[in-house]
């Protein structure tokens, strides 16, 4: 049966809405207050280090984000570990808080389909992740203007934004999550904790899985090359059924102009290669670019698999 | 296209459980009409039918002449719905509430702004406009839902246990809204487990019953059927001895009942009053009262039901 009427209207609305909402939550101002302050700290200490270096490295400020120094990790750690809490802690009551509020079907009997009210709520939690990255972004390069003197260069900065876009990407598979989430689990505590033991899951537990599988599935005995690189690929292979592995992969080819591969290099493949000397932009993005896709792709699945959910769902309580 | 909203055999089921089963309902322009039955005989269901917020399993339905299923923008567009224990944003003072309605209506801000005074006056919230709905009672949560049905200026009214939970004197204020809405010629549909308070603003009832209409009509009409009589008298008399068969053979009387000693109550047809009076003094007893009284809509449904629960 075929329904009349653009899905989009009211989209606007809701997203206008929610984007308010979310920036005048304590949570999200909770939330940004420690992402700012790590991310100061964490560049403090970055800068601190690189001042020695300043004359001789071209991609100064793209150290800034990857430098760490015990016991403080880098500002790219920190934002991996972070970003997935702040867009859980958007999405996690995002459906369910409005049954819970009973504001639902009052909503939905307003001239709007449910896919403006999910997707407008999945953009307005974009939106906010959004703007207050590129805010972080441009703090960041800011205090590094401030204390090392120099200016970012062009490539440096298309750096960044590629990086700041992927770090969106990596943020909108956790606001997907909890966004099913809070479709599938009525009460907003449930989702909240569910969403947070797959992001547990994936941080802690995942790289354990991998390695295990990996010697379980491939063995490798007595130093058989072959053998020993199936193990690895099988490992690689796994361990990128991850988002984090996606991301971090992600931010190493962006960030780390030299990088040139993403997995196991033969010394047969390095023949003729001038080594140390760094990619331009665009290559960098090639070699990541699975990577980039793969997360798009995540988002996507996720909230594909929210939407079919939340139009089967009843509105009644 | 005669009716504002029109059903058809209409039926839901949720998996072995049959919510609404093959409802047929006809509701015309400006009339009130009110759905009864006790919670979860499938009053809800038949309502989010009709707004397309859940699919039928079989049957058809048309709002306003528009597949709430197929078109279901143009029938909210048109029909404004007050669910049950209908609940707002807490943090957003009431107008900040109605503002987000408006715009998912897609009226401009000059509009929405207008209309907004104007329904908040109706409905008499305007001294508490830019408080936060979290901090409203009940019965303001109420016309504040009532306020945001008539910021669409809609076709429809649809009310679900629009007086369920509110203070005796809160509920009769809201009947009179409803009672407005009506004089405005908006056709309005409202649920309820309450009768005696839908019966002072409904013109037509059905009576639910596990997903059924079992009866539906004018409230007379009903009663005429239910209870074999729209009429009911009772007389006080000083000696009742040997006055009931005199009573009982009055044309017209379908039952009778001695409630005390010289307190009889009888059922009839037509308004006997004057035969009743004549017959108890012809009779040589005092007349010590005599009136009528007329049944109520818990009455007929007690009955009702009483007589379906029997036959099972």
């Amino acid at each position: 049966m075929k329904r009349e009427g653009s899905p989009w209207t009211g989209l606007w609305a809701v997203v206008l809405k929610e984007l308010a909402d979310h920036l005048s939550s304590v949570r999200m101002q909770l939330l940004e207050l420690l992402i700012f302050l790590t991310a100061f700290a964490a560049t403090f200490v970055a800068s601190r280090q690189l001042r020695a270096t300043v004359a001789e490295d071209p991609y100064i400020y793209l150290k800034l984000f990857t430098t760490g120094q015990d016991p403080l990790p880098s500002f790219v750690a920190f934002l991996g570990f972070f970003l997935p809490l702040a867009a859980i802690s958007l999405g996690f009551d995002s459906v369910n808080g409005e049954h819970n509020r009973r504001t639902l079907s009052r909503v939905l009997s307003q001239p709007i389909y449910r896919d403006a009210l999910l997707l407008g709520k999945f953009l307005a939690g974009i939106l906010t992740l959004g703007i207050s990255l590129l805010a972080l972004w441009l703090l960041v390069t800011g205090m590094g203007l401030l204390v090392l003197g120099v200016a970012p260069s062009g490539e440096e900065v298309g750096r960044g934004l590629l990086f700041l876009l992927s770090t969106l990407a990596y943020a909108g598979i956790w606001l997907a999550l909890a966004l099913v989430f809070s479709v599938v689990f009525r009460q907003p505590a449930t989702s909240a904790l569910a969403a947070m033991a797959v992001w547990l899951f994936f941080a802690v537990f995942w790289d354990i899985v991998v390695q295990v599988a990996a010697q379980a599935l491939r063995p490798a005995y007595g130093g058989d090359p072959f053998a020993a690189l199936a193990q690895v690929r099988l490992g690689l292979f796994l361990s990128r059924l991850s988002p984090n592995t996606l991301f971090a992969e992600l931010v190493i080819a962006l960030l780390n102009p030299e990088v040139r591969a993403l997995g196991p290099v033969f010394i047969t493949q390095l023949e003729g290669a001038v080594l140390n000397s760094p990619l331009p932009v665009g290559q960098s993005l090639l070699l990541a670019w699975p990577q980039f896709t793969g997360l798009l792709a995540g988002v996507l699945l996720l909230f594909a698999g929210g939407y079919v959910l939340f139009q089967r769902q009843e509105v009644r309580a | 296209m005669n009716g504002v909203i029109e059903t058809q055999d209409l039926s839901k089921h949720y998996g072995p459980v049959i919510a609404v089963d093959g409802l047929t309902l006809t509701l015309s322009k400006g009339e009130v009409f009110g759905l009864l039955g006790p919670n979860g005989s499938g009053k809800t269901t038949t309502i989010l039918m009709l707004l397309g917020l859940t699919e039928p399993t079989s049957g058809t339905v048309r709002v306003l002449g528009y597949d709430p299923a197929r078109n279901p923008l143009q029938v909210k567009r048109r029909a404004g719905y007050l669910p049950d224990s209908v609940g707002f944003y807490d943090d957003l003072t009431a107008r900040e509430n109605l503002r987000y309605t408006a715009r998912l209506n897609g009226l401009t801000r000059a509009e929405a702004d207008a209309r907004i005074i104007d329904v908040l006056a109706r409905v008499g919230l305007t001294s508490v406009a830019n408080r936060q709905a979290g901090a409203f009672s009940r019965g303001m949560r109420q016309r504040l839902g009532l306020a945001e049905v008539l910021l669409k200026q809609p076709e429809i009214a649809i009310l679900d246990e629009p007086t369920a939970g509110l203070d005796p004197e809160a509920a009769m204020e809201f009947l009179g809204m409803i009672r407005e809405l009506k004089a405005q010629g908006i056709t309005v549909l409202l649920s309820s487990h309450l009768l005696h308070q839908v019966q002072a603003v409904c013109d037509r009832v059905g009576l639910f019953h596990k997903g059924k209409m079992v009866l539906e009509g004018t409230f007379d009409s009903l009663a005429d059927r239910v209870l074999g009589g729209a009429y009911r008298i009772k007389v006080e008399t000083s000696r009742p001895d040997g006055l009931e068969p005199a009573l009982r053979a009055i044309p017209g009387v379908t039952n009778l009942s001695q409630e005390r000693p010289g307190q009889f109550r009888l059922e009839t047809q037509v308004d006997c009053r004057a035969e009743v009076a004549r017959r108890v003094v012809g009779s040589g007893a005092d007349l010590l009262g005599l009136t009528l009284e007329r049944p109520s809509l818990d009455e007929i449904y007690a009955r009702y039901f009483r007589e379906v629960d029997h036959e099972a």
